[in-house]
């Protein structure tokens, strides 16, 4: 019985967004990376060849965090103390583009002097020759005490930074476009919400074709099923033509799934939930995977091992093969 | 899919005698249409156009129901293709799968494993579902065996996976008075797996690698008298998986296609690697399966799975939330601290589980947050000082205690200076950002 394959048509399509500058192009990178160019659904081949996969980037910071699961800090070992080390190790672990974070005070607890993010964000373009992406700490002042002068002394890269919400953009857009870079939007898991900061962010004068929207997201069993949906509705609206919700989308499944109780504590736990590390890699990986089937173009992680896995399954989903 | 008034009048005799009690057929067909009659209302409609409107009115997904000595186990009648719209219903099934060419001691001890397994969730206690038995050997003596090894071990529902007629039929024999799964038909055998699956009362499952196979093979079944289907087609990598779930579901639902208006049944295990099987488990909890068979069970794999399947199967119009209150933990005196949180589930469960495991006593203040986390609620105007000082007064918390303090969430410890005017003779206390670090606060700063 031949059955008619039913195939969605939309009238809009995902931009396609470049992160990273070569020398010919101004700045130092080996290559570039490109995401985004969708005209269906996620990975919905027998409608449209998506022309690029979903990217995975390894989170690392300018020094050795005091809040990550011991069991991250024992994988990574020395590096955590040198962001240019981290970053060839990240690298080294497949990742495909490097986000630095940068954290709100030193080792000594003294705030970060932007000196010393500058110094983190050349260590690392120094190490890698992959794109770059810079997080403030995510309080608006340090944020743009820091970013202001990392987008100034990187001036060409394309790297990305962020986070921009709707109470902290301006500076941010404004050293973006002064310096040839571009910016996350992050906002609270909200549709209009999202499309408010786009259009925020653009009427500055910003190319769409440089900003990279983060929805948000919750970790699996902490609010996951939030993030997921409104990516799907953002991504439905995207190919239904609404021009403000057709940037790709960065997500931080790494982020929540090691700050939950899952990942972050090893002893004492309940039997059922079984043994600490192989737990904490598959909360992350399917934190992950979860939100790439709902359009995820960005996903940042943490753990190398979570990286091999979310990229074999991306390669897969990614492969074209005759349908039905 | 529901038929609309206009559909269903043409299915009428258009003679308005109004018999019926109605001016008019069309009148009569609005009526049914927003289900106010019953169609037997009218003496006057065909066979053929009771069949039809019979099944108009049979969900575009059927649901399959597997039952065993106490257990059930449903899937189908989905009705949209993102939870967003309105929400999934059926949670899928997890199996595990045992081959009867391992020991059958080895068989029992892993089957009470899965068996026995359970996890706490936000108050909930999950579980899967049952156990799939292969038949490896090709020998019904061997099957037939293994199955009754399965069922001394677990009284779960059960998939039987066999191609071979007659070692299904040893299975079946073994497990007889259940309504198991059976796997499965494919054009080779389907006549004789339709007899078995009328037989014994099964759910049959149908494999073929195309979905016009697939079709082709439900349309004769159903021919065949078999209703209860299930729809396996053979995948294999998560592109393909995800492709033909999503094709299946969208010609159920979009196009009202009978022949695969059926659950689907995925084998993540075939990627024969276990982090992999992982992961297209996951695809297939939040991508439209309706039975998921494993290879390998970890609590540690098995854990992340479950609270997926209940995070993409929750209603997200409500939150689940829990009763506000004062909840007393670990026996408190009037000695013990007051903690204050929300009554988002996932909020209040990870506060009050952690306070009871550490063993510490406490007086737990659950506000009315509308469901909503922290933050959100605070971003929502949810959980603010006056709504604070409300639930402490209305719960009498001040009656329990000896010492009028109260500890707040790290989150929002802007809240502090206006909660102390909102309550005045209360000390008001920030506490940790997490709840995986209230017990140590507790025990150093109350
Ligand atoms: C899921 C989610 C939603 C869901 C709602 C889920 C729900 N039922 O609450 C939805 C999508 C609906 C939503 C909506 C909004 N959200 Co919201 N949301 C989240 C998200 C992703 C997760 C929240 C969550 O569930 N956390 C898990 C629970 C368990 O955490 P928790 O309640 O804080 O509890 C922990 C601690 O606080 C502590 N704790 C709890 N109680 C106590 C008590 C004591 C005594 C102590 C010591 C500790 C303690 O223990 C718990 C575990 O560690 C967060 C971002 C994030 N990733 O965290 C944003 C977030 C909370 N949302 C935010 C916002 C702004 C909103 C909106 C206002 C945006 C909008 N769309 O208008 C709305 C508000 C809702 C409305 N107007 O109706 C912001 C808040 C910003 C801020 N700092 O104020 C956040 C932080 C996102 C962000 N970074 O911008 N949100
Ligand atoms: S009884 Fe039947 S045929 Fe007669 S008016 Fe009513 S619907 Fe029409």
């Amino acid at each position: 019985m031949p059955v008619e394959i039913p195939k969605d048509t939309w009238a809009g399509q995902v931009r396609t967004i470049t992160l990273g500058a070569t020398a010919a192009e101004g700045g130092t990178r080996s290559h570039t990376v490109t995401i985004g160019g969708q005209k269906s659904l996620p990975f919905m081949h027998f409608e449209h060849e998506a022309p690029y996969p979903p990217l995975v980037a390894l989170e690392i910071k300018d020094r050795r965090p005091d809040d990550w699961s011991a069991l991250l800090l024992e994988r990574w070992g020395d590096v955590v103390n040198a962001p240019g080390d981290w970053a060839k190790a990240a690298e080294a672990a497949g990742a495909e583009l490097i986000v630095l974070a940068l954290s709100l005070t030193d080792a000594n607890g003294e705030p970060t002097r932007p000196e010393a993010a500058v110094a983190a964000t050349k260590a690392v373009l120094a190490s890698t020759g992959l794109p770059l992406i810079v997080w403030g700490p995510g309080q608006a002042e340090a944020d743009n005490e820091l970013l202001v002068p990392v987008a100034e002394a990187t001036k060409g890269e394309r790297i990305a930074i962020g986070l921009c919400e709707d109470k902290n953009y301006r500076t941010l857009v404004a050293t973006a476009m002064a310096n040839n870079h571009l910016v996350i939007a992050r906002s609270p898991m909200d549709v209009n919400l999202a499309k408010q900061l786009n259009i925020l962010i653009s009427d500055m004068g910003l190319p769409l074709d440089r900003i990279l929207m983060d929805p948000t997201t919750g970790a699996l069993g902490y609010g996951i099923e939030y993030g997921y949906s409104v990516m799907e509705r953002l991504r439905l609206a995207a190919l239904q033509g609404d021009g403000m919700t057709q940037l790709p989308m960065i997500v931080t499944p790494g982020y929540e799934a090691w700050k939950t109780k899952e990942s972050k504590v090893g002893a004492g736990m309940p039997d059922a939930w079984g043994s600490w590390e192989e737990r904490a890699i598959t909360w992350e990986t399917i934190t992950a995977m979860t939100l790439i089937e709902s359009g995820a173009d960005i996903v940042v992680l943490r753990h190398p091992e979570s990286v091999r896995r979310v990229q074999t399954a991306i390669k897969d989903l990614n492969s074209v093969r005759e349908m039905a | 899919m529901p038929l609309s008034g206009i559909e269903i009048y043409k299915l009428l005799p258009q003679t308005n005698c109004k018999d019926c009690g109605f001016p008019t057929c069309l009148a009569f067909s609005m009526k049914l249409a927003a289900k106010q009659v019953e169609l037997s209302t009218c003496p006057h409609v065909s066979d053929e156009s009771k069949a039809k409107l019979a099944s108009a009115a049979e969900p575009p997904i059927r649901l399959v129901t597997l039952k065993s000595n106490g257990y059930e186990v449903k899937a189908g009648n989905e009705t949209v293709l993102f939870r967003h719209e309105k929400t999934f219903y059926h949670k899928p099934g997890l199996f595990i799968r045992v081959r009867d060419n391992e020991p059958l001691e080895d068989i029992k001890s892993r089957v009470r494993a899965i068996d026995v397994y359970s996890v706490d969730y936000v108050g909930m206690t999950l579980t899967l579902e049952g156990i799939a038995v292969e038949s490896a050997t090709g020998d019904p003596a061997a099957f037939s065996a293994a199955v009754r090894a399965v069922r001394e071990a677990t009284r779960r529902p059960l998939i039987l996976i066999s191609f071979d007629p007659a070692v299904m039929a040893a299975g079946l024999q073994a497990i007889d008075g259940e309504t198991a799964l059976v796997h499965g038909a494919t054009t080779a055998n389907w006549e004789a797996m339709a007899g078995l699956a009328k037989q014994h009362q099964a759910v049959l499952s149908v494999q073929a690698d195309s979905l016009d196979g697939l079709a082709e093979l439900t349309a004769k079944l159903k021919e065949a008298g078999v209703q209860d289907l299930v729809l396996s087609p053979v995948t294999g990598s998560l592109s393909t998986s995800l492709n033909l779930s999503t094709q299946i579901r969208r010609l159920a639902l979009k196009k009202n296609f009978r022949p695969l208006g059926y659950p689907i049944m995925t084998f993540p295990g075939d990627l024969k690697d276990p982090d992999q099987e992982m992961i297209m488990a996951a695809q297939s909890i939040a991508k439209y399966a309706g039975f998921v068979v494993l290879d390998h069970f970890l609590p540690e794999t098995a854990y992340p799975l479950l609270v997926l399947r209940e995070n993409v199967f929750t209603d997200p119009q409500k939150p689940i939330q829990v009763q506000p209150g004062l909840y007393e933990i670990n026996n408190p005196t009037p000695a013990s601290p007051v903690l204050v949180t929300t009554n988002f589930s996932i909020t209040y469960f990870s506060v009050a589980n952690e306070v009871e495991s550490s063993g510490l006593p406490a007086w737990l203040v659950v506000t009315d947050a509308e469901g909503m986390s922290v933050l959100t609620a605070w971003a929502a105007g949810k959980f603010d000082a006056e709504r604070i000082a409300k639930a402490v007064k209305e719960f009498g918390v001040a009656d329990k205690v000896s010492q009028k303090r109260v500890v707040i969430p790290g989150h929002v410890a802007t809240l502090s200076g206006e909660l102390e005017e909102e309550l005045p003779n209360w000390e008001v206390r920030v506490g940790p950002r997490e709840a995986v670090d209230l017990p140590a606060f507790m025990k150093q700063a109350l």
